[in-house]
């Protein structure tokens, strides 16, 4: 085997070749270079999406079970035939306290939006949340400062709050938040807490501008039936099911749900938000990747033809070439490792365009190019060029010699 | 024994509903270290027959041995290896790389026979050393002169120590003085022991051979030795290294 040999020749005379062709390998270049931006921008787009995603899901908690009235993801039959379904009560949440054995904790958590004063500042829009003493674990927060809702202030309805870190910020710039008074829908509260920065959720909207007030003030200020989630904190993650079952079992037996009729309430868990954006996302994304390939496609159709006319035009080289003693593999991978390295140098320049449009993309949505999408991009470019330049080196390697020598 | 043992060869081609016999069963031996002139005018065949002799080409019948193998019946890639190891190539429109300069020419058969880079660059350059070309390794073909480029070639053919030297109207494409210069190569090289076959229509390119092959309608119509091969002018003077 001589293939290291070739090989090399092969690239000294890809690179002769191009260099010979400037403008037309240029062009030639050029569909793959869009094909290759097109591609990779999908990618940097999907990848960023999940990990947003992931991030965002990370707050929701895998070991937490959310009883609610109604399941997440619902058909309109579901809906219609549910939408009648009694609210969930705060009895519940005691009696699931005093009879569930798989949980850790259990929080009710019950949001709104509303408007919140200090002074003379104004904050509109605030997201809300009703919440009790457990709250903090379950949903997984950490205070920067003071304290959360002690079991006292939810049973009693005090009027205290714990406020997210872009309140305080606004509210309190020079710090000084705990103890303050503020009104929130006109209310007067006090703010006994101020939580870690969070950040942002996958819609965008901002964790840390909201505002915690204990269950019981919140039915009184906000809505006297308001739509009520249990959130239970499983022990064990690995008992998921079991802790389903159970609670599925409470609450049939807390609403008296007769044995022959469906449950009337739904339990939901970050396993099915995840596989709901899997499926959603895949879909996306193979119709995206799809999309964007085709443009891959033309340009290597453009690959392709330009060999075609290489080839033709290099007919007497070629004849050269076998009279020295140049195999059919010889040929063949000459014009192969030319059409390649066309597409990778494409791939290179189109990745030199995809990774400042990526910084751009991800200042208005998440995007992200990480190094494997880098490599897949140049394999892919390199395949276009093997793939499409296939056909045209087959063509130049089984020339008959004596044609390819009279050729001019 | 001889070199080449030709028997009864044939080769027809089919153009359109006419089928043109090139070669009608030509025999010919041809032992180490002849210098050879194949002569007959255009149509004789000839073409065909330097094509079966330098392994382009395979015949339609017939056997022919080269060195003791037969090579009638080689696919596509066995006779490129042949082509590669035992014939040295000269063509009369010099058929060097337009893109490569001269040593990159010369080393091109080294390199499809797998020679490691070191070992070729210096036999590639001792080549074309001993053409006279010394001071123009790095030449492409278009900075150098017709009879220069017939050099190279003539260095290409010679570098993979070829078993026959086949040349093909090796002056057709230059002027007298410079085609002396060529044969007047041809010559010192035959008497190093190389075998040297010439095709050619020019009678004066013929008589430097010390044997010639006359063909007509794809037969050979004469075998005879040159009692006094033609000496160039230039062959006393210039010496190969």
């Amino acid at each position: 085997m001589n293939l290291p040999n070739e090989f090399k020749e092969a690239v000294f005379i890809a690179w002769a070749a191009l260099r010979a062709n400037k403008l037309r390998s240029a062009l030639t270049t050029l569909g793959i270079v869009i094909g290759i931006v097109t591609v990779t921008l999908m990618g940097t787009a999907i990848t960023g999406l999940n990990s947003a995603f992931k991030k965002s899901i990370a707050g929701i908690g895998a070991d937490v079970l959310y009883i609610q009235r109604f399941g997440w993801f619902m058909g309109e039959q579901e809906w219609r035939a549910s939408r009648n379904r009694r609210e969930l009560t705060l009895q519940n949440v005691r009696e699931i306290e005093r009879l569930s054995e798989f949980a850790q904790a259990v929080s009710v958590e019950s949001n709104g939006r509303g408007t919140v004063e200090f002074e003379r500042r104004k904050a509109k829009g605030v997201w809300v949340a009703g919440n009790n003493e457990q709250s903090l674990e379950v949903r997984g927060l950490t205070l920067t400062a003071g304290r959360w809702l002690s079991p006292a202030d939810v049973q009693s309805g005090r009027p205290v709050c714990v406020i997210g870190s872009y309140l305080a910020e606004r509210f309190f710039p020079y710090g000084g938040a705990i103890g303050s008074k503020i009104k929130v829908n006109d209310s007067p509260y006090e703010v006994i807490g101020v939580l870690d920065k969070q950040g942002s959720f996958l819609d965008g909207s901002n964790l840390d501008n909201q505002c915690v007030i204990p269950i019981t003030r919140f039915n009184d200020d906000f809505s006297r039936w308001p739509d009520l989630t249990i959130a239970v904190k499983v022990h064990d993650p690995a008992q998921m099911e079991d802790a389903k079952e159970e609670l599925t079992g409470i609450m049939r037996k807390l609403r008296r749900v007769p044995p022959d009729k469906a449950d009337d309430f739904a339990i939901n868990q970050q396993d099915a938000l995840v596989s709901f954006f899997n499926r959603v996302g895949g879909t996306i994304a193979l119709v995206g990747l799809f999309i964007t390939s085709l443009s891959l496609f033309v340009g290597g159709i453009g690959i392709m033809n330009i060999m075609f006319v290489s080839v033709a035009e290099r007919t007497k080289e070629i004849g050269i070439r076998k009279a020295i003693g140049a195999k059919r593999r010889t040929i063949l991978v000459q014009f192969l490792v030319e059409a390649a390295t066309i597409t990778f140098l494409a791939g290179l320049v189109g990745l030199l365009i995809a990774w400042p449009l990526t910084l751009v993309i991800d200042r208005f949505l998440a995007a992200s190019m990480p190094w494997w999408l880098v490599a897949v991009a140049l394999f892919v470019s390199i395949m276009t060029g093997v793939i499409s330049g296939f056909i045209p080196a087959w063509r130049a390697a089984r020339l008959d010699p004596v044609e390819a020598l009279r050729a001019e | 024994m001889s070199l080449i043992q030709i028997r009864d060869l044939t080769r027809h081609y089919v153009m359109g509903s006419e089928t043109i016999h090139a070669l009608r069963g030509v025999s010919l031996d041809i032992g180490k270290g002849e210098y050879i002139a194949i002569m007959g005018p255009s149509g004789s065949g000839k073409s065909t027959l330097m094509n079966l002799l330098g392994c382009l080409d395979t015949p339609n019948s017939g056997s022919y041995e080269l060195n003791g193998t037969n090579v009638a019946e080689m696919d596509d890639n066995a006779l490129a290896e042949v082509r590669n190891r035992e014939i040295g190539f000269v063509f009369q429109s010099f058929n060097l790389l337009a893109r490569s300069d001269a040593l990159h020419n010369v080393e091109l058969p080294l390199i499809y026979a797998g020679v490691p880079l070191a070992d070729r660059r210096d036999q590639a350059r001792q080549a074309l050393a001993n053409v006279g070309l010394a001071d123009r390794m790095h030449h492409r073909p278009n900075e150098l002169s017709g009879g220069q480029r017939q050099r190279v070639a003539v260095a290409r053919a010679l570098v993979n120590n070829p078993s026959i030297v086949l040349a093909d109207e090796p002056t057709g494409n230059l002027d007298s003085r410079t085609g002396e210069e060529i044969l007047s190569l041809f010559e010192q090289l035959s008497r190093r022991g190389n075998t040297i076959i010439v095709v050619t229509h020019e009678e004066d390119v013929a008589q430097h051979a010390r044997r010639i092959i006359r063909i007509r309608d794809g037969l050979i119509a004469a075998d005879e030795v040159n009692p006094h091969p033609r000496a160039t002018r230039l062959a006393e003077a210039a010496s190969l290294p």
